[in-house]
């Protein structure tokens, strides 16, 4: 896994090279516009702050709760068996629905296993490969008017099941 | 939807927490992880920052733009029935390009017209195929079915159903092909990640994988 950690290590600078380097060349004032940027993207985060408290309030009541360990116990040595630690269970299932949520739960994996625990990376990688099944979904037909969504459900329960195969998998060589 | 997720969490979490006898940890759970939401913002606000002021720089230079007419060929592979010009491939384009360089807030209003215009185009189509009643009739000498029957599946397939189109643009932003995952590795930053851009390239592989078994499955039901 070597190459890959190489790829990771150089996608970043490379990227910012290339952006800054072909802004320069276009005649963009490089500088500016990367203020007014970095300021819309302030604004994005102050957007969603709230959203975090309101989901990660909920996701600490349930953990202290104890009803993850609960889960844990209950389904964790049949997942175990496929590569997928209890605490993963929820995330997959939440992540349907809404990312936001998801959020909430993989911050919660992160501070309780580490981000670079086998969960950790897996839970990193999962979250990179695909998006919220039913917001999408729903979204997207009503600006449509289509309430026959044919074979569009199956292939993006498909599409997630090979986004999580594929990251149990990439996990499991870091 | 969040509504009832949220609302669950909170309620199934405090009766839980009550019959374990777990109420005072409770309040602490519930108070440390409002103010972890708060400094979790801080370490996103650079991270986001950053690309964000990228991501301008990238659109004034028109690499944006450059990069929407590059995937033209790919559009064309994934919908071959969408005429050249419809309006609709320039609102895919734009959505999927999006998509790729996780510009979130980008990707909803370019996917909504595109849904908008797919849906036109599938009107315009309902009523062509009305306008041909010479292929109607040929039809119904084949004996494939009745007169009735006929109406009824084209007004449906005109109007509520999805076209085969809409399934393959909403499956293909489903598995989401994304370039750099920004807001894990700012999550990883903030939870003390060794190095939080380790997971760029596997993700890259995962999201390619998943993107590659829709685009299979897209073209096999779209055949």
């Amino acid at each position: 896994m070597n190459a890959l950690t190489h790829v990771s290590d150089i996608m970043i600078p490379m990227i910012i090279f290339w952006i800054v380097g072909y802004g320069m060349v276009s005649g963009v004032k490089v500088y500016e516009t990367f203020l007014k940027g970095a300021k819309e993207g302030l604004r994005i985060v102050v957007e969603i702050l709230p959203t975090l408290v309101g989901l990660m309030m909920a996701v600490g009541i349930l953990r202290t709760s104890g009803f993850f360990e609960l889960l844990g116990r209950l389904i964790g040595p049949a997942t175990q068996a496929v590569g997928l630690p209890a605490q993963l269970i929820p995330l997959l299932i939440v992540k349907m629905f809404s990312s936001s949520a998801a959020t909430g739960l993989v911050l919660d994996i992160f501070k309780t296993c580490g981000t670079d625990s086998y969960a950790g990376m897996l839970t990193s990688i999962l979250m990179s490969c695909t998006e919220t099944i039913f917001y999408t979904m729903s979204v997207y037909f009503l600006a449509a008017k289509v309430t026959k969504t044919r074979y569009t459900l199956p292939g993006a329960l498909l599409a997630t099941l090979a986004g999580t195969v594929a990251s149990i998998f990439l996990a499991g060589k870091m | 939807m969040l509504n009832y997720i949220w609302a669950g969490m909170i309620l199934l979490g405090v009766i839980y927490g009550v019959c374990t006898g777990q109420m005072s940890a409770l309040t602490g759970g519930a108070l440390d992880s409002a103010r972890e939401a708060v400094s979790l913002c801080i370490t996103m606000a650079g991270v986001m920052a950053l690309w964000m002021g990228l991501m301008e720089i990238a659109q004034e230079s028109g690499m944006i733009t450059k990069m929407t007419k590059g995937i033209r060929p790919f559009l064309k592979f994934m919908f071959p029935r969408l005429p050249e010009d419809h309006p609709a491939g320039e609102y895919i384009a734009t959505n999927l390009i999006a998509n790729v360089l996780g510009l979130g807030w980008a990707c909803t209003p370019a996917g909504l017209k595109a849904m908008e215009q797919l849906a036109e185009l599938e009107r315009q189509r309902a009523e062509e195929k009305m306008a041909q009643p010479v292929d109607r009739q040929l039809r119904l000498r084949a004996g494939q079915r009745s007169e009735k029957e006929f109406e009824k599946r084209r007004c449906g397939s005109g109007i509520t159903a999805a076209s085969n189109e809409m399934c393959t643009f909403l499956i293909l932003n489903v598995s989401s092909l994304q370039l750099i995952p920004v807001n894990m590795i700012a999550y990883r930053s903030q939870y003390g990640s060794a190095n939080p851009a380790v997971i760029i390239a596997p993700a890259l592989v995962a999201t390619l994988f998943s993107t590659i078994i829709s685009i299979i499955y897209c073209k096999w039901k779209d055949r």
